[in-house]
């Protein structure tokens, strides 16, 4: 049995002049603020990878995209509810499905708005709206009570010396990093990840290489998808979901791709632990409310010195 | 163009249908029904407790009409999804009393409560509320009514049990932290809460808010050890009050006491998510199954609730909202048979002048439209095991510290482990 947590950096209860209260910096503590913030910032980069794919390399503004981590949560939910499968190997197990879908959402979005040039300001209405009918749908199919899963690993932590670290953030994390590996190395080594590579720089050199982009665009779309499901079974780890949770992640997602840079899926991931790292300082050693303010502070500047994000192409 | 029109008709319309679905009950009788009309959310982040509240409406109005209406006219309920959505509220009741010009008007919840007051003021409705907050101290009027047992004074309401209840321990506790969503319940609950600290001579070493989005609650929980608090006071929404419970397991964060105006330790599925990680932490509840024999009719109302609730994925318990929306039900229908008719003026002098007798007890409400008396009850967790929500049925798992006349226990403390 750990002893009950008191921190050694309990200093002064009193506020200070500016009506906080003063806090001595003890290096356990912000070791522990740092590192469940790389933690939470792996869980982001899990949400925001799929942004990634179709806002990224697509041009695709999926605002909806969270509504289908929510929906791969609920997948999550079904089958280990059901069947008692475990929350991650439910995930990929759902990627098949979420695949198909996403290809023929893609299909949809294509014929209705992007084949006839309407994509950039229509297509936002669209996927807003695919947000609120995913919502919809998934009340009246699952009920909007709170939804949660059953590990061995929800719960229990892990005590390195004066490091503590929750595996309801820790599997998340390594499941992220994963996932955004093997994607990785699956768009830059063989001829379908290239292609898609391809299509989000030149589509009329993929044309004239006889490749069709719509095509290559579905795949990709199609995998932007899938990975929703992943994300979902980690999002369900973390906390139970209700139906309407997925709005609650747009922002943060949309901005580490932006901060990361259109295109990089390295510098997602970068940009996903600077608001995991910050958000968790911020929340720890100073005013949790000042959070996300300050974690969105280090847009502006980024952007406003480097255009194209941190490892982006320059804009 | 005509395409793209056809196209964004289509789109608009599937959109708008699922957005305001506008639902009446269907009725086969003679007499004109009196109609009840409320706009109440199905779809968003409140649609778990809206749609536990409106079948429980709908089983009251079966029941009622099963005995033959009210002074002889069948009740149909008019209610449309306002999305979680306070924006969506003045335009629902506008329409609901102009254009549908329901009869009676019922509200839910103080965010989704506020929009509709100056509408139902306009027009001299009266204004039956469930489930908010002192709503009625800012706009006075006179033909509010709310049912939650918060009494004249809210914001203490939800606290002054927990404080009660800890400057009981032995030995006294000396410092608390405060902490809540940057949300109005959240606030409200943790300036209740600040006001109990100032009057039982407790020193605040933690006073902040979080943001509502927040998905780790570690950062939080270590920022608040950090102060050696003897007691923690939350004041936290449901996705929230879990994520601040498993962060502090999981930090093995044990103060004195740990707890307060949790809203989510009242619903059954995050109740049985949480299981034994709730072992005594201290919340508030409505109604639980320790107080049962107090509230034997509530009961009779769960046995109906409880198979539906399955079915439309709602609350599965149904301990905290159902008897509450039942009863301010039952006040409405006493109210109509008490004044003989609809007439908006003698119902509110009736409803202010009338004890009611009402499955939750008796209610008196006073001028400002709240109970005369708070009844908030003061529970801690106790004696669970693993996870799963059928052991929360049973009367032993909430221990009732407060208010005196419903105590079933004493509280236990400083927080043991979760797992015992």
């Amino acid at each position: 049995m750990t002893q009950p947590l008191r921190l050694a950096h309990a200093a002064g209860h009193e506020k200070n002049k500016w009506g906080d209260y003063d806090r001595m910096p003890d290096p356990s503590a912000i070791l522990n603020a740092v590192v469940a913030g790389v933690l939470l910032g792996g869980f982001y980069a899990a949400v925001a990878l799929g942004i990634a794919i179709a806002f990224g390399m697509l041009d695709i503004p999926n605002l909806s995209h969270p509504a289908f981590v929510v929906m791969g949560a609920f997948a999550t939910w079904v089958l280990n509810s059901t069947f008692g499968i475990d929350p991650i190997v439910a995930g990929l197990l759902m990627t098949g499905p979420f695949f198909i879908l996403g290809v023929l959402l893609y299909r949809l979005y294509h014929t209705c708005f992007e084949s006839r040039g309407e994509a950039p300001l229509q297509g936002l209405a669209f996927f807003f709206g695919i947000l609120f009918i995913t919502e919809v749908v998934l009340v009246l199919t699952a009920g909007a009570d709170y939804r949660s899963v059953q590990a061995d690993y929800i719960g229990v932590s892990l005590n390195l010396g004066s490091l503590t670290l929750p595996f309801r953030m820790l599997v998340p994390f390594v499941v992220s990093i994963a996932m955004l590996f093997a994607l990785q190395q699956f768009l830059t080594r063989s001829f379908t990840g290239r292609a898609i590579l391809a299509v989000s720089q030149d589509k009329l050199a993929l044309q004239l290489m006889g490749v069709s982009p719509t095509r290559i665009k579905a795949l990709a779309f199609g995998i932007s998808i899938a990975t929703a499901a992943v994300a979902g079974s980690l999002l369900i780890i973390i906390q139970p979901v209700e139906p309407s949770i997925g709005r609650d992640f747009i922002g943060r997602a949309f901005a580490a791709v932006v901060l990361g840079g259109m295109g990089s899926f390295w510098g997602m991931l970068i940009a996903s632990i600077i608001l995991g790292i910050t958000e968790s300082i911020v929340s720890d050693m100073w005013n949790p409310s000042w959070a996300p303010a300050i974690a969105f502070g280090f847009l502006l500047p980024t952007l406003a010195f480097r255009s194209g994000g941190l490892l982006g192409r320059k804009l | 163009m005509t395409q793209n029109i056809a196209r964004r008709t289509v789109f608009a319309t599937a959109l708008g249908g699922a957005a305001a679905t506008m639902v009446r009950t269907p009725l086969a009788w003679g007499a004109d029904p009196i109609t009840i009309g409320c706009s109440i959310p199905q779809t968003g982040a409140l649609a778990s407790n809206g749609k536990a509240v409106l079948l429980t409406m709908q089983i009251w109005a079966e029941e009622v009409n099963a005995k033959g209406g009210i002074l002889g006219r069948p009740v149909q309920l008019v209610y449309y999804d306002d999305q979680s959505n306070p924006a969506n509220v003045p335009r629902i009741y506008t329409k609901l009393l102009d254009v549908d010009k329901v009869d009676l008007i019922v509200t839910n919840g103080t965010n989704l409560t506020v929009p509709a007051m100056p509408i139902a003021m306009e027009r001299g409705k009266v204004v039956m509320c469930m489930f908010s907050l002192a709503i009625n101290e800012k706009f006075r009027y006179d033909r509010f009514f709310q049912t939650m047992p918060y009494g004249p004074d809210g914001k203490a309401a939800i606290s002054a049990g927990f404080f009660e209840v800890a400057m009981g321990m032995t030995p006294k506790p000396l410092t608390v932290a405060l902490v809540g969503a940057d949300a109005e319940f959240s606030k409200n609950a943790v300036a209740g809460a600040r006001e109990q600290a100032r009057k039982h001579g407790l020193r605040v070493v933690y006073d902040r808010t979080y943001p509502p989005p927040t998905v780790d609650f570690g950062p939080i929980i270590r920022g608040i050890a950090a102060t050696n608090p003897d007691l923690v006071y939350v004041g936290s929404y449901p996705l929230d009050t879990t994520g601040l419970i498993r962060s502090a397991r999981e930090l093995n964060f044990r103060p004195k006491l740990f707890g307060g105006g949790m809203v989510g330790t009242q619903n059954a599925s995050l109740k049985g998510d949480l299981g034994e990680m709730l072992n005594d932490v201290v919340s508030y509840e409505l109604y639980c199954p320790a107080a049962a024999n107090h509230f034997p009719r509530v009961a009779r109302l769960l046995e109906k609730y409880q198979p539906l609730a399955a079915s439309n994925g709602v609350d599965a318990h149904g301990y905290y909202s159902p008897p509450f929306a039942y009863c301010s039900m039952e006040v409405l229908e006493q109210a109509v048979k008490g004044v003989g008719g609809l007439d908006q003026d003698k119902l509110a002098k009736y409803i202010h002048a009338t004890k009611f007798d009402t499955i939750v007890g008796d209610i008196k409400f006073g001028a400002d439209g709240e109970w005369t008396e708070p009844r908030m009850l003061t529970v801690q967790f106790r004696g669970l095991k693993g996870q799963g929500m059928d052991q929360f049925k049973n009367p032993s798992a909430e221990v009732i510290l407060h208010p005196p006349q419903y105590r079933t226990g004493t509280v236990q403390h400083p927080m043991g482990p979760a797992a015992r």
